[in-house]
């Protein structure tokens, strides 16, 4: 990474101010043979994280397609880094997408290319060749997710844990505004996910980077929420008990096709609603 | 499994049709564009090209030879074995020599770029690339296109020349006739318009295959089945298509000349 953003105890800008959104949904309904999304509204601060919630099929990851502008909704609004993307051609999507960084559920690292290559695709598109300022930056970035000594390999010679980090680390090399994770942790081991939601919430707390986290384990959601990277300790630690650190985290939890429940951690276990009660226990 | 609906089903093939014809377009007005990826199309060129060499070569040869074989016979009868040459010359640039050309590097090209495209949007590479603001039918299609419809003329060209010489071979050694009346009847047989058709056809032919596999390996789904599925219909369509393209061009380029 090319400078290191403030450390995490810098508050965080304001959420209110337009300027401030990085993404918006107003009322975006999608479906394909049945309703898949319904209305659905939200937004996403910079330097906020919110965490999508909710059972198999109710359209996490088509959420997060649809901010990437992979998908078209039938109807309402999605705004990216203020541009209206719902009507936008997909030609013109391509500027605006290189500011946004997805990780893919299965990495979806492209298998013939070495990791070098994957996580220089975006820098290689704009100078046709890998130079040694990319070398650099791509070392850097794969440092981050502590995978320096992989970048000549193949991504079938790594194991399912590090094809995720490789896949961060292509996500995060150009320091796009705004991260979107599907569901990065999925089918992971414990001990390797812990290592993938540390990266997550070092890209949240270090870079101050918004994002968008698709998961089905509430435990790494719940972990986001009451923990902070420590840039001293070099790792991720515990909030406080009492303290008044704002991790930027949020929940956002869906049903039959709409939002039910938008708020903190804290929220979210004071919410008396019998489903999402049921889902946490 | 549930009952399939005629209207349904026609739906789905004008969607093909139309999602087809915005590939097929798209694919063409990307080279008046930028970026352009000169690497990908020189490495593509190498694979259909130099790739189908050793079997056009093969193919090319063995069909003028067994055109030669098959047609001496009657010729013989009329007392005109001496036109031999013309008529291997007419049959191998005009007709067979394109379409044979087309329909192998369809059977090994098409194939080979609906599985490669199929794999990659089965396992969300495509999605990928889109996400990180490459365009895929810049990237993926069109050097594919420009490619294969380059190497198709060359190949169709390698083709006659080897159909002639393999003509030549059995026209030579085992009907006797001259060597300087074979070429000679042969060349002075073949007009601007048999040329013409012999040389627009691979362009056409090339355009078909590559479209058609690339068409089918990025509208793959259903994973590795899928990606089965997307190259056999690659190959059927591809090879269906200029048979059938072949008939209509023909019939317009011999009433042009």
């Amino acid at each position: 990474m090319a400078s290191p953003a403030a450390p995490i105890e810098t508050p965080g800008p304001a959420k209110t101010s337009p300027s401030a959104r990085l993404l918006t949904f107003d009322h975006v309904s999608i479906a394909f043979e049945n309703p898949v999304l319904d209305g659905v509204s939200f937004q996403l601060a910079r330097g906020e994280t919110k965490v999508l919630l909710g059972e198999s099929g109710t359209g996490k990851t088509l959420i997060l397609k649809l901010a990437l502008g992979l998908v078209k909704p039938d109807a309402g609004r999605i705004t990216v880094l203020e541009q209206e993307i719902s009507s936008m051609r997909e030609q013109d999507m391509y500027d605006l997408r290189r500011d946004i960084g997805m990780v893919f559920q299965e990495s979806a690292l492209f298998d013939s290319l070495t990791v070098e290559e994957n996580v220089a695709y975006r820098l290689i598109e704009e100078t046709g060749t890998i130079t040694d300022e990319i070398h650099a930056r791509v070392i850097e970035a794969l440092e981050f997710v502590e995978l320096g000594h992989t970048y000549n390999l193949f991504p079938a010679e790594l194991s399912g844990g590090m094809r995720r980090r490789v896949a961060i680390a292509r996500a995060i090399i150009t320091q796009p505004q705004l991260l979107l994770y599907d569901s990065p942790t999925g089918g992971l081991d414990p001990v390797t996910s812990n290592t993938i939601i540390e990266l997550v919430v070092k890209q949240r707390d270090v870079y101050k980077t918004g994002s968008l986290l698709v998961t089905h384990r509430l435990q790494d959601a719940f972990t986001m929420a009451s923990h902070y990277f420590d840039r001293k300790l070099n790792k991720m630690v515990p909030v406080e008990p009492g303290s008044q650190r704002d991790v930027h985290t949020r929940f956002v939890i869906l049903r039959d096709h709409k939002i039910i429940f938008e708020g903190t951690a804290t929220e979210l276990l004071r919410c008396n609603d019998p489903y999402t009660r049921e889902y946490l226990s | 499994m549930p009952a399939l609906n005629f209207s349904e089903v026609l739906k789905d093939k004008v969607i093909a049709v139309q999602d087809y014809s915005l590939l097929a377009g798209r694919s063409l007005t990307n080279i008046f564009g930028q970026p352009r990826y000169y690497a990908d199309t020189l490495l593509q060129a190498d694979l259909i090209g130099v790739g189908s060499l050793p079997i056009v070569v093969l193919i090319g040869f063995f069909t003028g030879a067994v055109l030669a074989l098959q047609t001496a016979s009657t010729l013989q009868q009329f007392g005109s074995l001496s036109l031999t040459g013309k008529l291997v010359a007419l049959s191998m640039v005009r007709e067979l020599g394109p379409v044979l050309t087309g329909i192998l590097v369809a059977g090994r090209n098409s194939s080979g770029m609906a599985s490669e495209l199929g794999s990659m949007k089965v396992t969300e590479q495509i999605d990928a690339m889109r996400a990180m603001g490459v365009d895929p039918t810049r990237k993926l299609v069109t050097p594919r296109v420009v490619a294969t419809v380059t190497m198709l003329f060359f190949l169709s060209i390698i083709s006659d020349l080897l159909g002639l010489s393999g003509g030549f071979m059995i026209s030579y050694f085992l009907l006797g006739l001259d060597a300087n009346q074979y070429w000679t009847t042969a060349y002075q047989a073949l007009r601007f318009g048999d040329v013409f058709m012999g040389l627009s056809k691979p362009v056409v032919f090339g355009f078909i295959i590559s479209s058609v596999g690339c068409y089918y390996g990025m509208s793959a789904r259903g994973g590795t089945q899928g990606v089965g599925r997307a190259t056999t219909q690659a190959v059927v369509s591809a090879s269906v298509l200029i048979v059938v393209i072949d008939f209509f061009l023909t019939k317009l380029l011999m009433q042009m000349f």
